[in-house]
């Protein structure tokens, strides 16, 4: 199956983050915004002129362009990136 | 209790997120004790107040909005900082009770510095409202901080919060952190604290305003600033490093950067569990929800947009705000009035008539009628940047501002720019990437400030009575497509890469508050009451003084013997090309760098009352005030955007660049607007309409002209640009680098 990332996302669809890509200072700036490995995001929409999107997770919005959206790789639950997903104490 | 050197009262440092209500309780604690500064060395705003509280006065410090204590931004860099360096005797961390989960990640971060803290958990009503509810005992202790359920808005709670608070500053009270994440984390965590802690004969000591659980878990990031700070050896590097890539092998997927943050929201996730408690499903539309179905839709979004611009602009420089100006301009002329009787009365010399009712009076009155208008365009920023709009507007308009070099967020320092350029230059402060905010600093200034309004009123009033309305909108709009073509031009100059990143909450709708909307606009009224008073009042009694008086100190008779005329005519030839070369226009402009409202008061003292309309065609009037709108900013701009560049250098280079632009705009659109009328023939009316009309044909000829210049431009900004590639955040994978 072709990576699939947060940019493939439609509006409406529900995905869970498998892991970051890109330069250290944005993988920091997006884990800081609470896009981590494990989160689950909601597409709402893309803006007006197709760009930037706006996402939901972790009970806020957020928005940011498809060109960051891109270094978000997406997976799927139970395929991979489920187990370590829950809680684990 | 002693305090060290020279500090009267505790300080306390106000920390939270951005939107999570933080200025609203400054303001509400600190009402007008507050004073507004800038960090040393950087133009991140600082707010300084004082409260009273039960044992003395405090001092309140409000760090800038952020969410984490990364060195990201610049804002980042200064809370960070304050608080390592200055070590606040307590902590307010402000969280926005709607929204605990993100917020947390920051009070986390603030835990680890070992201050003492107290929580304040914002927006209950608002949480109230949602039917949810937070247990304020229970985050106290499972975070080991006391917390206070508050309501900013209405200052409920607000009491309590104080009394912890000094409670902590005191030594009353005693934080008891108890972080604990995951197995893993906490097992790298102390391994690095084990290798801080071991002294070697080659180990500088810990400098001691840095707590160790702080840094073990920025190093545990990746952090290097903080192994920078705080002289970690070579050697202890390489087993940091070692620790860190054990840590990336562990169980869980993925890197330093992304681990620590991932175990942060786990625990903070854990704590919600117990401390928050929500009775809606999440998936169910909120008001916010519902009003940005309108207000970010697909095909409503920009009708919205313009919408709000245009009642914006309606409102302000439209009746409402015609009509307060009329009142003031009623109220000043009446003190014209008695000013004049009582110099009658006290047989004053006609000089000294001449100096108070002209130079005085007139040239600061002007200004001040102005006010009406100043204070209503503040107030809507203030509403748009409170109720979250802002927000929506640099996320709908990105894409078009990326077009242009620039990001959504340049949206909003181009907004404030209708307003004053000085604040608006100051609010691209905030913005990531340098390179933005660098070319948003370069075109702010086009956006056509409030000052130069009066100018456009002066002349539209003389020269285009019938169509005044179109006239000034089409001021406006030359600014930004002058903008617009600049941007698109130096867009592939500069540093042609990438933009950088663009990743932004969107708070949700909320109605701003009055008292801080009216504190807000007090403040920035103020500042311009003052500027009226100093620089302005000056300025108008020398520019008098440069008019009324010539070489060797003489009063004269014919104003072209001034030291005035003397010098406009010396700079006069160069204007003649943009068809105002007489002396007088030079001088007004060169007072306009002083402030430019102040080109109305110079032009009336310099041309008496119907002197402008011999001197000008109404082409030349068009000229005149295009140049207005794009020649460099006023000093207060120039002096604040040499502060942002951070060299007197970057700063003159701003101001040539758009005194040339001014110059080629000016000429083009006099040259070609000449050629047409005497095409077109007619008579002062047809001429008039003739000019109207072309105004918009002129905006294209700025494309024209710029082109032309594009290949000086180009060499010219290019040789400026002295940092190059080295700044930049894609120079990695960006194809067009150049060498350094």
């Amino acid at each position: 199956m072709e990576k699939k990332t947060l940019r493939d996302l439609r509006p409406g669809e529900r995905a869970v983050v498998a892991a970051l890509a890109g330069e250290p200072l944005s993988k920091r700036r997006l884990a800081d915004m609470g896009i981590t490995p494990g989160v689950s995001v909601f597409m709402r929409k893309a803006a007006p002129f197709g760009d930037p999107i706006e996402i939901s997770l972790r009970g806020y919005e957020l928005t940011l362009r498809k060109s960051e959206a891109e270094n978000v790789l997406l997976g799927e639950w139970g395929k991979g990136v489920g187990p370590w997903l829950t809680e684990s104490r | 209790m002693g305090k060290g050197s020279g500090a009267l009262a505790y300080r306390i440092a106000l920390i939270g997120n951005p939107n999570c209500g933080k200025t609203t309780l400054f303001n509400l604690l600190t009402g007008s004790s507050q004073s507004v500064g800038n960090w040393p060395g950087v133009t991140v705003e600082k707010k300084v107040g004082r409260v009273k509280g039960r044992g003395g006065e405090l001092e309140l410090v409000d760090l800038p909005g952020v969410y984490s204590l990364s060195p990201y931004t610049m804002e980042e860099v200064v809370t960070r900082d304050y608080l390592i360096a200055e070590r606040p005797d307590a902590v307010i961390d402000i969280l926005d009770g709607t929204n605990p989960e993100r917020n947390l990640y920051l009070t986390l971060q603030v835990m680890e510095l070992g201050l003492p803290l107290a929580l304040a958990v914002n927006m209950m009503d608002e949480v109230a409202a949602r039917g949810d509810s937070i247990d304020c005992r229970a985050l106290g202790e499972l975070l080991g901080a006391p917390a206070a359920l508050i309501s900013a808005r209405n200052g409920r709670g607000v009491p309590e919060l104080l009394k912890i608070t000094e409670d902590l500053a005191y030594g009353r009270l005693q934080n008891s952190f108890h972080i604990r994440y995951d197995a893993a984390t906490e097992n790298a965590l102390n391994q690095i604290l084990f290798v801080l802690m071991s002294a070697g004969p080659a180990d500088a000591p810990l400098p001691k305003n840095y707590s160790l659980p702080f840094c073990a878990s920025k190093l545990l990031e990746g952090d290097d600033s903080v192994a920078g700070a705080i002289g970690l050896s070579k050697e202890k590097k390489r087993e940091i490093a070692a620790i860190l890539s054990d840590y990336e092998r562990k169980n869980r997927p993925g890197t330093r950067e992304t681990l620590m943050a991932d175990a942060r929201y786990r625990l903070i996730a854990r704590i919600a569990r117990e401390a928050v408690s929500r009775r809606r499903d999440p998936r169910e539309l909120t008001l916010s929800d519902r009003i940005d179905k309108i207000a970010t839709g697909r095909w409503t979004a920009i009708p919205v947009f313009f919408l709000v611009m245009l009642g914006m602009f309606a409102c302000t420089f439209g009746g409402p705000g015609e009509f307060l100006g009329r009142l003031v301009e009623t109220a000043i002329s009446g003190l014209g009035g008695l000013l004049s009787s009582a110099l009658d009365f006290a047989e004053a010399p006609a000089w000294v008539r001449s100096l108070f009712l002209e130079a005085a009076l007139g040239g600061v009155g002007g200004v001040l009628s102005f006010l009406p208008q100043v204070s209503l365009l503040f107030l809507f920023l203030s509403v748009l940047e409170d109720s979250g709009y802002m927000a929506r507007a640099a996320f709908i308009m990105d894409r078009l501002f990326r077009k242009i070099g620039l990001t959504g967020r340049s949206f909003i320092p181009m907004l404030m720019g209708f307003g004053c350029t000085t604040p608006a230059v100051m609010a691209a402060k905030g913005m990531a990437g340098e390179r933005e905010r660098r070319l948003t600093i370069l075109l702010t200034p086009f956006m056509s400030c409030s000052a130069r309004l009066p100018i456009y009123g002066l002349f539209a009033g003389i020269f285009f009575a019938n169509y005044q309305g179109l006239v000034i909108f089409s001021m406006y709009l030359a600014g930004m497509l002058v903008a617009i073509l600049c941007g698109l031009l130096l867009k592939g100059v500069v540093c042609p890469s990438e933009s950088s990143a663009f990743v932004m909450e969107l708070p949700p709708y909320r109605l701003p508050a009055p008292a801080n909307l009216a504190l807000h606009v007090w403040e920035k009224c103020r500042g311009f009451l003052i500027k009226a008073g100093t620089v302005i009042f000056s300025m108008s009694v020398a520019v008098w003084f440069l008019q009324n008086f010539g070489p060797p100190f003489r009063p004269v008779e014919a104003h072209t013997e001034s030291f005035f005329g003397i010098f406009g005519r010396w700079i006069a030839p160069i204007f003649a090309p943009l068809g105002f070369g007489n002396w007088q226009s030079s001088a007004a402009l060169l007072v306009g760098l002083i402030a430019k409202e102040s080109v109305v008061s110079t032009l009336h003292i310099v041309f008496g009352a119907e002197g402008i309309a011999a001197h000008f065609t109404p082409i030349s009037a068009f000229s005149f005030m295009l140049f207005c709108l794009l020649y460099m900013p006023c000093v207060s701009a120039f002096v604040t955007i040499k502060k942002e560049l951070g060299s007197w250098a970057g700063a003159c280079r701003n101001a040539l660049f758009q005194t040339a632009v001014a110059w080629f705009v000016s000429f083009a659109f006099y040259q070609v607007a000449t050629m047409i009328s005497h095409l077109a023939g007619g008579g002062p009316p047809a001429r008039e309409a003739a000019s109207v009309a072309f105004l918009f044909a002129g905006c294209g000829l700025v494309a024209l002209a710029l082109y032309f210049s594009y290949k000086f431009l180009r060499n010219f900004v290019r040789g400026g640009d002295s940092g190059g590639c080295a700044g930049c955040p894609m120079r990695e994978s960006c194809e067009k680098r150049r060498p350094p």
